[in-house]
């Protein structure tokens, strides 16, 4: 037997590090996705433990200041596309506000450590999301391209072609072929 | 995955001596911290990256395959490579001569993450390794999904 499994990775995420949270019995407060507040001291036995354990699911406990404004701001981002109705608000004011800090400062330390600025970082993102909901068949292409806050369906797909130099149904096309082959194989 | 992954570990397997030196130098001028391994032909590679001393956790980021190699060309390497799950987080970047929607599709399907037109002059090269190298970095330390991660240049 072969089947497909359609998930959500911020949820799944949630439930593992819960899990792993109470497992070591910490207590703790979750505030947006990555950020977790102990509110005990806990030893460092049990934070390499926890460190360790969710090292296992590529869960990595950030702990330079800077490394943690990115990861905020990238985390900030994915819930953002992941909005079922995601706000028309542009991304700048979207992380400001959201981060409470200024989008100038955001933006440079955004751009100094990751090669990338916030805009590409954003279009990465989208497009990441529109592969996903284009792969699971559910909605046409011209949803997307509403659900994503695109003003149409060929912006979405210029975006698309300029962000992985293909169409979006060379892409999908593609994907489908792989699955195929790799069923018969 | 986080924003640090350490160095970025890049191979590169063509059998033509000045396309090596123009890769070396187009990479030699990213931003990140990397390390270049050169290989000859297909073999070569495949040597390298069989080799039993190479765990998961040493497994190269990028591959850039040339399509036509003596002994063992990009396709065939492509094949075993994929066909090995110990790789599954390598992403392999084929460049060929050809155009052809035909060609991209091809070795996407073979399981090519990148299909790289070879540009006939030095700096587009240089623009594009770095294009390719960014994208892909992002890649590895966003954790995006590598199985739909498809790029064509």
């Amino acid at each position: 037997m072969k089947f497909y499994i359609k998930f959500d990775g911020i949820a799944a995420c949630k439930v593992i590090v819960r899990e792993h949270l109470n497992a070591l019995g910490i207590k703790y407060e979750m505030l947006s996705l990555g950020e977790i507040i102990i509110n005990n001291k806990i030893s460092d036995d049990i934070f390499d433990q926890l460190q360790n354990d969710l090292g296992r699911y590529s869960i990595e406990i950030v702990s330079n200041p800077k490394n943690q404004l990115i990861q905020r701001i990238k985390d900030t981002i994915v819930e953002l596309v992941h909005e079922p109705d995601m706000p028309l608000t542009t991304i700048s004011v979207y992380l400001a506000e959201k981060l409470n800090l200024s989008y100038g400062y955001i933006s440079n330390v955004f751009s100094e450590y990751t090669y990338s600025s916030i805009e590409n970082y954003f279009i990465i993102q989208k497009i990441e999301r529109a592969k996903k909901l284009i792969i699971e068949e559910e909605l046409t292409l011209t949803e997307i391209s509403y659900k994503l806050n695109y003003s149409s369906v060929a912006h979405l797909s210029g975006q698309f072609k300029k962000t992985t130099g293909l169409t979006p149904s060379m892409f999908k096309r593609i994907i489908e072929r792989r699955r195929l082959s790799a069923k018969t194989s | 995955m986080g924003n640090n992954i350490g160095t970025f570990h890049i191979l590169l397997a063509d059998d033509d001596a000045d396309d090596r030196q123009f890769f070396s130098e187009a990479i030699s001028e990213l931003r990140m911290e990397h390390k270049l391994s050169l290989f000859k032909d297909g073999k070569e590679l495949m040597d390298y990256l069989e080799h039993p001393d190479t765990q998961e956790a040493d497994v190269p980021h990028i591959l850039f395959l040339d399509l036509n190699m003596p002994c063992k060309t990009g396709l065939d390497c492509l094949q075993e490579i994929r066909a090995n799950s110990k790789f599954k987080d390598l992403s392999i970047a084929i460049y060929s001569t050809s155009s052809s929607e035909k060609d991209i599709e091809e070795t996407f399907i073979g399981g090519a993450n990148i299909y790289i037109k070879k540009p006939n002059d030095f700096s587009k090269l240089k623009k594009v390794i770095k294009d390719v190298v960014n994208i892909n970095w992002q890649f590895h330390t966003s954790g995006l999904n590598m199985e739909t991660f498809l790029f064509s240049i």
